[in-house]
């Protein structure tokens, strides 16, 4: 049984509280047509489970595979230095057909992130923190994206609201 | 001792082969002797998630590189059903054509799955003796992902 290693600490991007009954973390690629479908599916269980629940997000860019992967996570995580990692998330996520470079400063700007961080994202400085995402996902047995872990544990069913509840509710 | 005949079991010589990885080149395990060695036997080109299993070890590659290690990877597809999926995925190594006798190696190995006419989702970490150290066959439909190769690589290394 593939384990998230390392647990999740400070430097991770966390919607709720890090000691909620379920913590569902996903290593995602932000240009995966997966991911985007995953992202809807999330959202409704969050919805669904208000505080029992804790959301994180790693990042895991496929980059052979998408060649903007990486730098939606630069804008993210630009975002996040800001406190606006989910605004950023989300946007793109919910824009992820229009990844290229002018749609993501245009989306940086709509969620009010400075000239400087753009140029930052850009510029490829948020990438260390990016690569060292991929490497505890590779560490972590993570296996293609989205991979999801439940209270630190890899969860092989599909990234579906209902399977996702399911397994939730046998825990 | 080391036991050329049991099929690919930990602590065994890995069975010797040679297999085409393009239409006029071959791959020999026993010349890759001297680094170690990882065998990812899988069921079939083309599979249609993009977080699969070679687009996975393609990424990272740079992460094996930290253990001198050469990635294979094995299946009974043809050389150029190799070629274009490699083209495709832009692969960075080797596939190699377990095509004719099919499965040959596989079954050398003891990870062909004869009904389905595939090889299984088995790994293998061969050292630079060629020697058999690890293996794991995972439910063919579970990418088995990376964290056990590189656990075994890095018992290599004590």
């Amino acid at each position: 049984m593939s384990e998230l290693k390392p647990p999740v600490g400070a430097a991770d991007h966390v919607q709720g509280a890090r000691d909620a009954a379920i913590v569902l973390l996903e290593y995602g690629d932000y240009q995966c047509p997966y991911c985007g479908t995953a992202y809807a599916q999330i959202k409704a269980v969050q919805q669904a489970m208000g505080d029992r629940l804790c959301f994180v997000f790693r990042n895991f860019p496929l980059t052979n595979l998408h060649p903007q992967a990486m730098r939606a996570a630069s804008f993210a995580e630009a975002a996040a230095t800001v406190g606006k990692f989910w605004e950023m998330h989300d946007v793109i996520f919910e824009n992820q057909r229009h990844l290229n470079d002018r749609n993501l400063v245009e989306y940086a700007q709509r969620v009010g992130l400075d000239d400087g961080l753009v140029e930052a994202a850009l510029q490829g400085n948020f990438e260390p923190k990016i690569r060292q995402d991929f490497k505890s996902g590779v560490r972590s047995g993570v296996n293609g994206t989205p991979t999801l872990f439940v209270n630190g544990q890899r969860f092989d069913g599909p990234a579906e609201a209902d399977a996702l509840q399911g397994f939730f509710a046998r825990i | 001792m080391p036991n050329a005949t049991s099929a690919g079991e930990v602590g065994s010589a890995a069975p010797d082969f040679t297999l085409p990885t393009t239409p006029d080149q071959s791959v020999t395990l026993s010349k890759l002797r001297g680094k170690p060695v990882v065998l990812v036997f899988y069921p079939a080109d083309w599979s249609p998630v993009c977080g699969d299993q070679v687009a996975l070890y393609n990424e990272i590659l740079s992460v094996f590189g930290e253990y001198n290690a050469q990635l294979l990877g094995i299946s009974v597809d043809g050389v150029w059903c190799h070629a274009a999926f490699s083209q495709d995925r832009k692969l960075q190594f080797p596939l190699l054509a377990d095509f004719e006798p099919k499965g040959a190696v596989a079954r050398q190995y003891g990870v062909y799955e004869a009904s389905a006419g595939i090889c299984q989702r088995a790994l293998f970490v061969i050292d630079g003796k060629g020697v058999v150290r690890w293996k794991y066959i995972s439910p063919i439909g579970i990418n088995p992902g990376a964290d056990g190769i590189l656990a075994a690589l890095e018992e290599l290394t004590q």
